[in-house]
């Protein structure tokens, strides 16, 4: 069996009894943080500087002309870990102007943010660069349907994101201008 | 067609290794007999050799000669010199014979597949992302596996016409096809219907219709099947759903008695579309439009989804006691139906058995139209054959149960499925029976019904139908059924429970079904289960019944020798 050896407490100086130079210390750090620049934000009237490579909510956003860039081809919703992601692809009529070679975009679209994990696959696998998880971190509601966000709340929250290919665009040349012999 | 595969084996080398092949068959076959892959894309087992796509180059050579003597030449070390042609040859249309030597692995071979893919996607689309066949595709696997891995091409591509209307299932994508042309020997070759073609030529080369033409035979959707990229595309299909989301069941299309074997894709309890499999016996690789369109009867309107009883929803326990009500100790008249499957037919007999009933049965019958849709419409009719639970053949109505119930012999009736009405038989004399009926989608009958029991449409359940080679083939189930309903084997087998209350209660699963219908009828059956059924489809004698009247013509692997086949 262990021995138990029993310390004695060394008895408290006449200062230390007083307890006034441990509250001068603390005091004195008050002070000095009243002084110093404020490290704390009034959130959520304040909002924090988000960096660029912040994986907030995924949302879907338009090229510079305003035409909605996912082709729904379901990549996003088959590599989501959490299964978070549900498209409901559909085609694009021949007639509708700018987006005629198109052919297919999402009928809906539905990300589940109570399943969501923020891992950005989504983002890393989109062809299309539709997909961006932006810079938005806090989503709640008040029922488990509201914090699906549908196509149309995608695209709100996504916004327009400037593009460096226009692939429309140069398929529309492509036409425009026939074939290369 | 390709030269048929002789049993006589020869040894060829294939890659330096000695192998044995039938003799005859080309090198493609050849090698993936033994695990060597040849990539190839106008070559189809089932089509003639056009030998367009060059994708099959392979290195070929026989052992020389001396041509004055007609020795073999030897090597140095005392092997047999071979003789390599110079330049490659396609597979598909190099035969194989005794002591061929081919290469399928060397350097000239990478190196020419390494052409022939970057020449393909010289002018194909990046359409991957939107494409249906993407995950599917030869032209997407290929390229991963004897690719360059890099494109040296940049110039703009071809533009072409991205959604022609072939016909009224098939939407072509122009910039997508590789002009293999297997669709257009398909459409000479098996559907019989020469529609199709090339016009133009090099890179300006489309496929078309003939003038005043359209591809709408009913066999179309089979070029979508067999375009080895996404130019081909089902309308029905098209954009619905990314192909490796699907879950494939192996199952067996109920159109007509030839049974062709199919595959439903479905996603989460929802059939996307249904494709063939590959049945040398059967159907080949092929089947038909029409026989691609019954899964919409899952979510037809007039899907019957509640068990009901004089009009009233009820459970489907209370809609079973009170059928039983109905049919026990009374004059009742059983409809079986050749549409069941064969276990649903061996309980529907117990059924008659136990109630002491007489049997009614009809056939559906249509045009013959000699490749894959047969003049009798329903998948077991030979089932109920063998089942017993008719002798002589059935006919298209059900007159002979109209005069039944003329003259008041019956009390009660079980229908399974059939529609009495539009079997000729008199609304007036059906007033004063009691209906049990027992279906999955309602009409004039099951209107009039005193019981109504739901059950599963095909897609739904699991069991085996007898097709008109008398092979039997089984099919599994690719999809929930509705919430609150059972099969008609546990209906029925239920039914029976309550019937013959001092035997012992029947065994609902299929493997209990199989087990009775051997002992039954040991001489067809033998000692068959039906999970080994499942793997392997065994054929039956059927010369017991060759003195009846089928009504199939010769067709495709089908020859009507008067119910005994091939």
């Amino acid at each position: 069996m262990a021995k138990t050896i029993v310390l004695e407490r060394k008895p408290l100086s006449f200062s230390e009894r007083t307890y006034l130079p441990q509250i001068a210390t603390g005091l004195k750090t008050t002070f000095s943080n009243m002084f110093k620049p404020k490290v704390t934000l009034q959130y959520p009237e304040e909002k924090p500087h988000i960096p660029n490579n912040y994986r907030g909510v995924p949302t879907l956003v338009k090229d510079p002309n305003g035409r909605e860039k996912c082709v729904s081809c379901q990549l996003c919703e088959f590599v989501c870990p959490p299964k978070a992601i549900r498209i409901t692809p559909g085609s694009v009529p021949e007639d509708q102007e700018q987006r005629e070679h198109v052919e297919k975009a999402p009928q809906e679209f539905e990300i589940n943010m109570l399943r969501c994990i923020y891992c950005g696959y989504c983002q890393e696998v989109c062809p299309e660069e539709a997909i961006f998880l932006q810079d938005q971190y806090s989503s709640s509601g008040y029922s488990r349907e509201e914090m699906i966000n549908n196509k149309q709340k995608l695209y709100e929250l996504g916004g327009t994101l400037p593009d460096r290919h226009y692939k429309w665009d140069k398929k529309k040349q492509a036409e425009v201008h026939g074939n290369t012999h | 067609m390709i030269s048929p595969s002789k049993e006589d084996l020869v040894t060829i080398t294939l890659n330096g290794v000695e192998v044995e092949v039938p003799n005859g068959i080309n090198a493609v076959e050849a090698a993936a007999l033994h695990g060597k892959e040849v990539p190839h894309y106008c070559y189809h087992p089932k089509l003639s050799v056009a030998g367009n796509c060059r994708m099959c180059l392979v290195e070929m050579g026989t052992p020389m000669r001396d041509r004055s003597t007609g020795e073999a030449i030897l090597e140095d070390d005392g092997s047999p010199k071979i003789g390599w042609v110079p330049k490659p040859v396609i597979g598909c249309a190099t035969n194989v014979s005794a002591g061929m030597h081919l290469r399928t692995e060397s350097d000239l071979v990478t190196e020419c597949r390494e052409g022939i893919m970057e020449f393909l996607l010289v002018n194909h689309p990046l359409d991957c992302p939107i494409c249906d066949q993407a995950g599917e595709c030869r032209l997407q696997e290929f390229a991963t596996d004897y690719g360059r891995g890099f494109s040296r091409y940049i110039e703009r591509k071809n533009v072409k016409p991205k959604r022609t209307r072939l016909g009224p299932r098939v939407t072509l994508d122009d910039e997508r096809c590789i002009l293999c042309s297997r669709c257009i020997r398909f459409s000479q070759e098996v559907a019989k219907d020469d529609v199709l073609g090339f016009v133009d030529r090099g890179s300006f080369s489309t496929l078309t219709c003939f003038p005043g033409k359209e591809l709408s035979n009913n066999y179309s959707l089979n070029t979508v099947d067999i375009c080895p990229v996404g130019a081909l595309t089902s309308t029905d299909f098209r954009f619905k759903m990314r192909v490796w989301f699907l879950k494939e069941t192996k199952s067996i299309c109920t159109e007509s008695s030839t049974g062709c074997n199919t595959i439903i894709s479905s996603r989460e309890g929802v059939i996307q579309r249904i494709t063939p499999r590959r049945n040398d016996l059967v159907n080949d690789t092929w089947m038909t439009d029409s026989g691609r369109e019954i899964y919409k009867l899952v979510k037809a309107e007039n899907r019957i989804l509640r068990p009901s009883v004089d009009g009233k929803d009820l459970p489907l326990s209370e809609g079973i006691s009170s059928a039983v009500r109905i049919l026990k100790d009374r004059k009742v008249g059983v409809v079986a139906s050749c549409k069941s499957t064969l276990e649903e037919q061996f309980l529907t007999k117990l059924v008659i058995d136990a109630t002491n009933a007489q049997v009614y049965i009809r056939g559906h019958f249509g045009e013959d139209d000699g490749i894959l849709l047969s003049a009798d419409r329903t998948p077991n009719l030979r089932g109920a054959l063998i089942n017993g639970l008719t002798d002589s053949y059935p006919e298209d109505h059900l007159n002979g149960l109209n005069e039944a119930l003329a003259s008041g012999e019956l009390e009660s009736l079980f229908v399974i499925d059939e529609d009495l009405l539009a079997s000729g038989v008199d609304q007036e004399n059906l007033k004063d029976v009691d209906i049990v009926f027992l279906g999955t989608h309602s009409h004039a009958t099951s209107n009039m019904a005193r019981v109504v029991l739901p059950s599963f449409t095909v897609f739904e359940k699991e069991g085996s139908f007898i097709n008109k080679s008398f092979i039997v083939q089984a099919f599994e189930q690719a999809i929930p059924g509705p919430v609150g309903l059972s099969s008609q084997v546990e209906i029925l087998s239920q039914i029976i429970n309550h019937l013959r209350v001092d035997s012992d209660p029947l065994d609902a699963k299929l493997d209990g079904v199989w087990k009775s219908m051997g002992e039954v009828l040991p001489d067809l059956m033998g000692d068959c289960d039906f999970r080994s059924l499942v793997k392997a489809p065994f054929q039956i004698d059927g010369s017991k019944w060759s003195h009846l009247d089928f009504v199939e013509k010769n067709a495709l692997n089908f020859e009507s020798v008067k119910g005994v086949q091939v």
